[in-house]
């Protein structure tokens, strides 16, 4: 069974129209690229995963678990609405950390939070926050950022400043991991750095929705490819079709510029 | 003499300090919990204090003094204030610290709207509650964020306590100036501002030192 269904989400700014009956389903262990050109409601679909923004219509399912339905009232909507985002992870285009807080401050504030919501936290208190702590430095050797726990965002370059945000994504252990164009605010030297840390996520099939410019990595990384027009799922399937031997002119078309000005 | 007003300028700085302080303590979280209501979900009580906002920084200090002093004895027929010194400087509080709040509201609303709206989706994805949000991930950023226009505030809040002379609080200027009144001396007047400037120069390094404590982040 998917680990995801969406199923036919729309979204309206006011009078115009960012998403209209996008339905996708996920496996379990397998990775999504969502690919299209800017306006194309990739990054507001990604947003609605994450309870960011609440769509008009259509429903949203982890596990068989409905966790949004359009057609509920707003009261059952909201309800425990802070559980439901811990489905999801989000890494965001221009990182997000909190500028205040060390590397392994950002990676671990979340989880210590929530741990002090456990019945049990006063008893186990130094237990629970060093098996935190260990388990944030896990997260940042993971990402190749040993040496760098105690610097601040400001200190970090902004790949390395992407992976502790990849890493803080990982520390609530989300079902699904969705990715925000990555790469797309990092110097091109960058970029390389972040695309092997999210390359090494896929082989370890960590279950995962990249919203990506990257059309290279896209096809490489991921097992299902999804093309959006206009706030529409144009075609969607493996990478070797959709990228490789698109059926719909759209699709196409937009492959056509985008090899002609990566080629410039 | 040098002694007499001497004792008489310290005895009018402790006012000054009472009332500064006062004022802070009570003015700071009261413009935070205004802030937060300029900023409300519900349109009537943002109305609101924009309305109290306008009415306060519209109109003199020195007005909304005597009106908090001598309104209260004028409509009730009794003073709400106890008498002497101290009934005069509660009053001072009072005004001062609803004043300065509003002037407070403005200046952290501008600090809270500063902080990127990214800041607080990160806290949200990350399943953090509204007030986690606010005193784990904004409060900080804000904080640093307003040190500046705050210390404008603060050092002019330490003059603006000389306003208090109008309702005869005994205030470090009412104490220079009687000097001049009783004695036809002018110096006092000068040693006064000397202790508005010591006043003024040790805040000054206070907030310089939080200014660098902050620096650690950006």
């Amino acid at each position: 069974m998917a680990i995801l269904e969406v199923k036919n989400i729309g979204k309206h700014f006011g009078s115009t129209r960012v998403l209209e009956d996008v339905s996708f389903s996920l496996e379990e262990g397998s990775a999504l690229a969502i690919i299209g050109s800017s306006g194309s409601g990739k990054t507001t679909l990604l947003r609605c995963l994450n309870f960011l923004e609440t769509p008009d219509s259509g429903s949203i399912s982890v596990r068989g678990r409905l966790l949004f339905d359009a057609s509920a009232e707003a009261a059952e909507r909201e309800k425990n609405l802070r559980r439901k985002r811990l489905h999801f992870g989000m890494v965001f285009q221009s990182f997000n950390l909190f500028p205040q807080y060390t590397a392994l401050e950002n990676v671990t504030l979340a989880e210590r939070l929530l741990a002090g919501e456990q019945p049990d936290f006063k008893q186990r208190r130094k237990e629970i926050l060093d098996e935190i702590d260990r388990h944030g430095r896990e997260l940042l050797a993971q990402m190749g950022l040993s040496e760098r726990t105690e610097h601040y965002p400001h200190q970090l370059s902004g790949g390395q400043q992407q992976r502790v945000a990849i890493a803080r994504a990982l520390a609530l252990k989300p079902d699904i991991l969705c990715f925000d164009e990555p790469t797309s605010a990092l110097d091109p030297e960058l970029t390389g750095e972040v695309l092997k840390v999210i390359r090494s996520l896929a082989d370890q099939r960590t279950t995962m929705i990249i919203v990506t410019h990257e059309m290279a990595f896209a096809r490489d990384v991921a097992d299902q490819i999804i093309f959006m027009d206009e706030g529409v799922i144009v075609e969607q399937g493996a990478p070797g079709d959709v990228i490789d031997n698109p059926k719909e002119e759209r699709t196409r078309q937009f492959l056509t510029r985008y090899t002609q000005s990566s080629r410039l | 003499m040098f002694w007499t007003v001497t004792q008489s300028l310290l005895n009018g700085l402790g006012t000054t300090i009472q009332i500064f302080l006062w004022t802070l303590v009570l003015s700071l979280p009261l413009g935070l919990l205004f802030a937060f209501a300029s900023r409300s979900r519900w349109k009537p009580l943002r109305l609101l204090m924009q309305l109290v906002v306008w009415i306060v920084r519209g109109t003199p200090l020195m007005l909304q003094l005597i009106i908090i002093f001598y309104g209260p004895g004028l409509w009730l027929g009794h003073n709400i204030w106890s008498g002497g010194e101290a009934g005069r400087l509660t009053a001072t509080i009072v005004a001062f610290s609803f004043n300065y709040a509003c002037y407070f509201s403005v200046i952290f609303r501008g600090g809270i709207e500063s902080v990127p709206a990214g800041q607080r989706e990160a806290g949200q994805v990350l399943g953090m509650t509204r007030s986690q949000i606010f005193f784990r991930v904004t409060l900080l950023q804000m904080v640093k964020r307003v040190v500046p226009p705050m210390s404008n505030e603060i050092i002019t809040l330490v003059k603006d306590t000389s306003l208090a002379r109008i309702i005869a609080a005994y205030e470090l200027t009412f104490a220079g100036y009687s000097f001049m009144k009783s004695d036809g001396i002018t110096w006092p007047l000068f040693y006064t501002g000397v202790f508005y400037l010591l006043f003024v120069g040790i805040l000054t390094l206070l907030f310089n030192y939080i200014e660098r404590r902050l620096d650690y982040f950006r």
